[in-house]
């Protein structure tokens, strides 16, 4: 009894440690981000390989979303003869929850987890170690121009998916399921908002960059210095990104929902 | 400056233009035109006493074939009447000058469009016409007041 009640103590002071080293890390980072204009080319680099080379990954899949959607809504909305609605169905749900959901997803497994492992490596093989001794702080040069290029890709990636989604569905509701064109655009005029939808969407895309190029930083920062220990951290970068994403994303669209 | 810096650069600025693109696209894809440019088509007007869930973009029907658009939707303040204007295909400029145009469903919940039914007039509606003989949106609501209205007047009896 008593041995299981120390146990729980344990697991619950580590869950504890790591959540405040975070909370640390993250406090550390911030004065970090405006000097980091300074330098960049540091972070056009990150964002080549962050962002640009996410594309493809992010375009197929916002396009493939939103084929699935527009089959999938197209019998639902056909038992109720509203088949006109189809693009405002498939784009209101593409810009304000699985866009930006799957992309920050998406770019977890993607970048996040590269980052982490890529860090990581560095931790291994003693590279920031290094820089520490050649005076070059490895928070400025190495985490905050990966934090910023996520920070600054997945909002981006966010708005590609959308598109690619809205085209996908378009073409299969349109072209295949023999949706009226002009009826197919004027629906999404008219439910899709500005601010509630697209601004929502955005800003929820924000946040999860946030949180997922932060958790990539810090688990590769933190990495035990081995194999093992790098790989851990892709991982769980992986894994608690996407718990994270998911929660955030309940709590936010409970914020952004108008008439909830 | 390498060759590789200048490939990231190229690709950094591709990808931030695609993304800002895309930002573009959803925030301007609900103001886009009707669809059919000037060149292509011609304008006509209709007044409705009321327009029901007519939207802007709707068909424009002719015997149940789409030849052109609802471009837009204004009501006049003077007469209180839905003032609506259509873009026709200019293939279809052949319509009498008492064409009949009204507000119908598709389907019994399904959004409205507009039906044209020819005249029999030997001069046609010109660009910027407009057509006089309209019936509004037939309201569901209304309807169904009315039948159980009816209903009940016929009990009294």
């Amino acid at each position: 009894m008593t041995r299981s009640l120390q146990a729980c103590w344990v697991s619950f002071s580590q869950f504890a440690a790591t959540f405040g080293g975070f909370q640390m890390f993250t406090l550390r980072l911030l004065p970090y981000l405006p000097r980091a204009i300074l330098r960049p080319r540091l972070i056009t680099e990150q964002i080549y390989s962050l962002g640009a080379l996410s594309l493809v990954l992010i375009m197929f899949g916002g396009f493939f979303v939103g084929t699935v959607l527009a089959l999938q809504s197209y019998s639902t909305l056909l038992e109720f003869g509203q088949v006109d609605a189809l693009g405002a169905f498939a784009s209101e749900a593409l810009v304000r929850e699985l866009g930006p959901v799957v992309t920050a997803l998406l770019f977890a497994g993607r970048a996040g987890s590269a980052v982490a492992s890529e860090v990581g490596l560095m931790r291994a093989t003693n590279q920031l170690a290094a820089m520490e001794l050649m005076a070059v702080d490895p928070l400025q040069r190495v985490i905050v121009p990966r934090f910023i290029a996520g920070v600054v890709s997945v909002p981006l990636l966010a708005a590609i998916f959308c598109t690619m989604g809205v085209l996908g569905a378009y073409l299969v509701g349109v072209h295949q399921l023999g949706v009226d064109a002009g009826a197919f655009w004027s629906h999404i005029q008219d439910r899709v908002d500005l601010f509630d939808d697209v601004g929502s969407g955005l800003f929820k895309s924000f946040v999860f960059g946030v949180s997922a190029s932060l958790m990539g930083v810090y688990e590769g920062y933190y990495a035990a210095p081995n194999a093992g220990g790098v790989s851990r951290a892709a991982t769980r970068t992986v894994v608690i990104t996407s718990v994270w994403i998911l929660l955030f994303d309940f709590v936010l669209t409970g914020m952004t929902m108008p008439g909830v | 400056m390498s060759t590789e810096t200048r490939a990231i650069d190229i690709g950094v600025g591709l990808f931030i233009l695609l993304g800002l693109g895309s930002v573009v696209f959803l925030t301007s894809q609900t103001l886009g035109s009707s669809g059919l440019s000037d060149s292509t088509s011609y304008t006509l007007h209709a007044r409705f006493d009321h327009i029901g869930d007519l939207k802007v973009r709707a068909p424009v029907a002719l015997a149940g074939v789409t030849i052109g658009r609802v471009s837009q939707i204004s009501v006049d303040p003077m007469d209180y009447q839905a003032s609506v204007e259509l873009r026709i295909d200019k293939t279809f400029d052949q319509l009498p000058i008492d064409t009949f145009a009204s507000i119908a469903t598709t389907g019994i919940l399904g959004g409205k469009y507009i039906e044209l039914g020819p005249g029999g007039d030997e001069e046609f509606l010109q660009d910027q016409g407009e057509i006089e003989f309209t019936q509004s949106a037939i309201l569901l609501e209304n309807l169904i007041g009315k039948f159980m209205v009816n209903g009940t007047a016929d009990k009294d009896d």
